[in-house]
């Protein structure tokens, strides 16, 4: 909360004045409810890249290998479109931490 | 020379709307505005403006559209007047806090039901928290010469905010008057060229208009806004100073008539005060001490000018020409009452609601109020007035 700007030093009105930020905008902060990759299921097919509405599935050389957890807000969208149960949604703080 | 005309409140508004010539108009019609755009229009069918007008489907979609010009970064102007006006009332916040300085013209109107066309200001009261400047006129002269100076008053850097040209319905924009006019040129030098500020068709330079703003910003996006109207109020005196010397036309905030040694004075705003005028020459005559109070900034309101003017008066009665169903008095007398609370020799006040739904309001009416004035005790406590209905 301390970098929060008084109103003299933001854009009236509540303009943005700055383009494709989404990116500084951290969605993690929402979630409730976190993925757990389970990489023995895993064939990464990509379903799950494809389906998440904030990008926050982390893919390198071809594979599907961790969820960027400053964006993810634990929707649970990967965990129900995945084909072959590599995924599951489990409590934040509860399980698997 | 200066150049008159015969014109009706409405066609001042929309010859000062030909000359302002702004980039897009967007309206709908409804009595007792109709005349001003339809005056428009036949400006546009025949080429005399560049203007880009919009017949919308309704009024939510008309001050829409202006959002979006304005956003743009276009000079624009709309009019509309009660149920118009209360249709498009979730845009006209909206307006005001995307800090877009639209003019709207509105023709006041008794608001519905039962149904009214006839002139009272329960529209424009009824957006008056809406974040609007709001100028109440008092003749056909004040509607031309408010529209070209509200495009000044809402384009000024330290305001960016949308201004309300008031007129009373039919009273003002159907009458007739003689106006005295500027020429094109001269109304183009004195609201200059538009500069928009943040347009979004400047796409070298994007951004982004109404995202979604929660419990972390908004109250500091309306606290701006607070700022915005607190500055509007010199911006408003210093734009009427000079229009007034480019004109010779005497405008400010505030019009006081014989207030210097009055013991008594209304309060009032529009049309009435002409009428409260005719009727302070005749007691003036007869050597009383009275005086009026002529209200043309509403929002920002001038606590402190109106402190200035009413301070050692004895008596006051505040003309309201709409209720405010429930609360203590009228708009116009809650916020001078409230003014003069901190004023140590502060006049009693009372208040008159008169003319909802267009109810006439005469001479002798306004003559009796006087008299009620002149001849009230010292120590008079405040009371809310029913003018004009039958029944008391």
């Amino acid at each position: 909360m301390s970098d929060e700007k008084t109103w003299k030093e933001i854009p009236w009105g509540g303009l943005i004045l700055d383009a494709g930020n989404a990116a500084e905008y951290h969605t993690g902060d929402w979630r409730t409810e976190r993925p757990v990759h389970i990489m023995d299921n895993c064939k990464h097919c990509m379903y799950c890249w494809i389906c998440c509405p904030d990008s926050a599935i982390i893919v390198e050389d071809k594979k599907m290998v961790g969820v960027d957890f400053n964006y993810c807000k634990g929707c649970g969208i990967c965990e129900n479109v995945c084909p072959f149960n590599a995924i599951k949604m489990v409590i934040e703080g509860q399980e698997g931490d | 020379m200066v150049r008159s005309m015969a014109l009706t409140g409405n066609f001042a508004a929309a010859y000062s709307t030909k000359q302002i010539n702004p980039h897009v108009v967007a309206a709908y019609p409804i009595t007792p505005q109709t005349t001003m755009m339809e005056k428009f229009s036949e400006y546009v069918a025949n080429g005399e403006v560049d203007t880009e007008l919009i017949c919308v489907e309704s009024e939510h979609s008309a001050m829409s559209a202006c959002v979006g010009a304005s956003a743009a970064g276009g000079r624009v102007i709309t009019s509309t007047a009660a149920n118009g006006l209360a249709l498009m009332f979730e845009i006209v916040y909206i307006a005001a806090s995307n800090r877009l300085p639209i003019i709207m013209c509105v023709m006041n109107r008794a608001l519905s039901a039962p149904i009214n066309i006839h002139g009272d200001h329960s529209d424009s009261m009824g957006c008056r928290d809406s974040g609007w400047i709001q100028i109440y006129n008092e003749n056909a002269q004040e509607v031309y010469d408010t529209t070209i100076m509200g495009v000044r008053i809402g384009e000024h850097k330290d305001v960016r905010l949308p201004v309300m040209v008031n007129l009373d319905g039919f009273i003002t924009s159907h009458k007739i008057e003689k106006v005295d006019v500027l020429e094109d040129d001269e109304v183009q030098k004195f609201i200059g060229e538009y500069k928009p500020v943040y347009p979004l068709l400047d796409t070298d330079n994007p951004v982004t208009y109404g995202p979604l703003d929660l419990t972390d910003y908004y109250f500091e996006h309306k606290r701006q806004q607070v700022e915005a109207m607190k500055k509007a109020l010199p911006v408003v005196k210093k734009v009427s100073k000079e229009y007034s010397n480019f004109t010779g036309r005497q405008y400010d905030i505030l019009e006081p008539y014989h207030l210097d040694d009055a013991d008594c004075a209304i309060v009032t705003m529009s049309s009435t005060a002409g009428t409260t005028k005719h009727v302070v020459d005749k007691l003036r005559a007869e050597g009383k001490k009275v005086g009026m109070l002529k209200v043309r900034l509403f929002r920002p309101f001038p606590a402190e000018d109106i402190r200035e003017q009413l301070a050692g008066m004895k008596q006051v009665a505040v003309l309201d020409r709409s209720e405010s169903f429930g609360a203590y008095g009228g708009p116009l007398y809650s916020e001078v009452r409230n003014a003069m609370y901190d004023v140590d020799d502060k006049p009693n006040i009372v208040d008159y609601i008169f003319g909802l739904g267009g109810r006439d309001i005469n001479a002798v009416n306004i003559e009796n109020i006087f008299n009620r004035l002149m001849s009230a005790p010292a120590k008079m406590p405040g009371d809310v007035n029913y003018l004009g209905v039958r029944g008391d």
